[in-house]
């Protein structure tokens, strides 16, 4: 289940047993100075910091191992292949999968999504079929299905959320039906935080015989993530959000379904045999590796697995979840602050508006004192218009933030009202 | 750099009263703004008379540097021909792209706007009324900063 279950923590949560002194020390980007002051890091939600042993491992495969996988048979071919393989076996463990071959390394989350579309939505719809998605999704989780809806003229339809920011329950239940062919759903959504009873989505969607594909982008760095016990068919995920390198990102898949799908993309190690005439394709997971892979990526990705499962996610949750109080209550008790998103269930994001300041403005005054954090629409543009404001500000957390750190965002943002007194 | 040079009392002046800020009924060119980066929209109203930008008005939403920018264009470019208004839009696209050590001449008011070159994710707010006010005279229509 969902960690989110551990949540309307008070403010007065007892410091957890979280080392954080240590856990700053494994990042070398956070004791950095920008614009002449102390580094405060707060937009994990667009990508998070890497720890030093990440780093190393990516120094360490190109000094040691670099050669290409599944290919040679000389000894650097074979260990890359070993490091490659066991970091797939690391993705399976850390999302509790049954199986290796259900795990597919891609680029990132919006490749899963995508491929996901292509190789199992585009050949099941028929023109009047739906896909549904919900009203907080990013720009990956409704694109990829609007292409592949508009070629099948099939619809797309769109289950709302509330004025907290939490998805109805009934009106998406009401939106099931005997065309629905898969719904996908965020876990935890980017731009107001929350984060969705994807358990109860899927029991309600199998209960139908529709699919599920659940995008874990935002909720696979807070949360632990058990593929099985939740029921998704499809989980996506991204290693850059995962404290591990860019583009590399994972698809979880049943391995049944992924059997049934035709390969997404063509190319070298994803077949069989070729011939000019026809081609078969490999067995899972390479079906869906076509070409060589971002092998130092998916190394280091698992090097970031490993790093999370040291921690454990029973000292993370804790700890964001008291950040996260902390700097809710933070932000509410300043005057013409107002939080976009306060849903019953939410993790690490706190996206708000100012009164007469546009988030533009806050963005360039706060980042004048070292604070990091997003602006803009977060490739959330339906999100925005739902709260019907055209952009936010966003602090997001990771695990080695520090109230501290919360209260130099407050500090910059007195400084942000002053100068628009 | 200061942030107060950015954020000049001219700048958040324009940003609280933006002037000029209405629509123009029957106007004789128009056209829409947008920058996706942030969101801001405008859209911009003149109303051209024997080669005479006789009016010009804006609304819109927008960060403070491109609702002061739309308000000091609109100050700046009513009244005059339409061959002096390009001319300006040429100079104040200069003034904003050049080095931040180049000395800043003859912009009059619109120099406050100077501050932008030391901000370089923020010329594009600044630029947005300028580029559709340049859509309006060409065609009307949209135009992004993107």
């Amino acid at each position: 289940m969902n960690a989110g279950a551990v949540n309307n923590p008070t403010v007065d949560v007892p410091r957890t047993a979280l080392d954080l002194a240590r856990i700053r020390a494994d990042f070398p980007i956070l004791h950095r100075q920008v614009r002449g002051r102390q580094l405060v890091y707060l937009d994990n939600a667009a990508t998070t910091q890497k720890p030093q042993v990440v780093i190393d491992a990516l120094t360490r495969y190109y000094t040691d191992l670099n050669a290409n996988v599944h290919r040679g048979v000389h000894f650097l071919s074979e260990a890359a292949t070993n490091a490659y393989e066991g970091a797939r076996a690391t993705v399976r463990a850390f999302f509790n999968a049954a199986h290796d071959r259900e795990i597919i390394f891609t680029r990132n989350t919006t490749e899963g999504i995508n491929l996901v579309a292509q190789s199992f939505a585009r050949p099941r719809l028929q023109p009047g079929d739906d896909v549904l998605i919900s009203a907080m999704e990013h720009h990956s989780n409704i694109v990829p299905w609007q292409m592949v809806c508009a070629e099948k003229g099939a619809r797309l339809q769109v289950a709302p959320i509330d004025d907290r920011g939490d998805l109805v329950l009934d009106a998406f239940e009401r939106l099931l039906s005997e065309r629905t062919r898969l719904v996908s759903i965020t876990h935890m959504s980017n731009a107001p935080g929350t984060v969705n009873p994807v358990g109860e989505i899927v029991r309600l969607a199998h209960a139908r015989g529709i699919p599920v594909l659940v995008d874990g982008s935002q909720a696979a760095y807070h949360m632990p993530v058990d593929v099985r016990a939740l029921g998704a068919d499809f989980y996506v995920a991204t290693g850059h959000k995962l404290y591990g390198p860019t583009g590399i990102g994972v698809l979880y898949g049943r391995a049944a379904l992924l059997e049934e799908m035709p390969p997404f993309l063509g190319g070298g190690d994803m077949i069989a045999s070729v011939t000019f005439e026809r081609s078969t394709w490999n067995e899972l997971p390479y079906k869906f590796e076509a070409g060589t892979p971002n092998i130092e990526g998916a190394i280091g990705l698992g090097t970031a697995l490993d790093y999370i499962t040291s921690i454990g996610f029973d000292k993370i949750v804790p700890h964001e979840q008291a950040l996260l109080a902390y700097g809710t209550s933070m932000l509410e008790s300043m005057p013409g602050v107002r939080l976009i998103g306060t849903a019953r269930q939410k993790a690490s994001v706190l996206s708000f508006v100012m009164e007469d300041v546009h988030p533009h403005d806050i963005g360039t005054i706060v980042d004048r004192e070292g604070v990091a954090i997003r602006t803009g629409h977060h490739c959330a543009q339906p999100v925005m218009e739902r709260f019907g404001v055209p952009a936010t500000a966003r602090a997001s957390l990771a695990v080695y933030n520090t109230r501290e750190e919360l209260d130099a965002l407050g500090a910059a943002l007195r400084k942000v009202s002053e100068v628009f007194a | 750099m200061d942030l107060n040079d950015l954020y000049q009392e001219v700048i958040l002046d324009h940003n609280k009263r933006p002037r000029n800020f209405h629509t123009i009924e029957g106007a004789s060119h128009r056209a829409d703004g947008h920058n996706p980066l942030c969101g801001d929209r405008l859209s911009l109203y003149l109303q051209v008379t024997d080669g005479n930008i006789a009016d010009v008005a804006f609304q819109g939403a927008g960060c403070a540097i491109s609702k002061a920018s739309a308000s000091l264009m609109t100050d700046a470019i009513k009244g005059q021909s339409v061959a002096a208004a390009l001319d300006l839009f040429e100079r104040f696209h200069r003034m904003v792209t050049t080095p931040p050590d180049q000395p800043v001449e003859g912009m009059g008011k619109l120099s406050v706007l100077a501050g932008v070159r030391e901000f370089p994710v923020r010329v594009k707010c600044a630029s947005l009324a300028w580029h559709t006010f340049k859509a309006a005279l060409d065609s009307g229509g949209e135009v992004s900063t993107e």
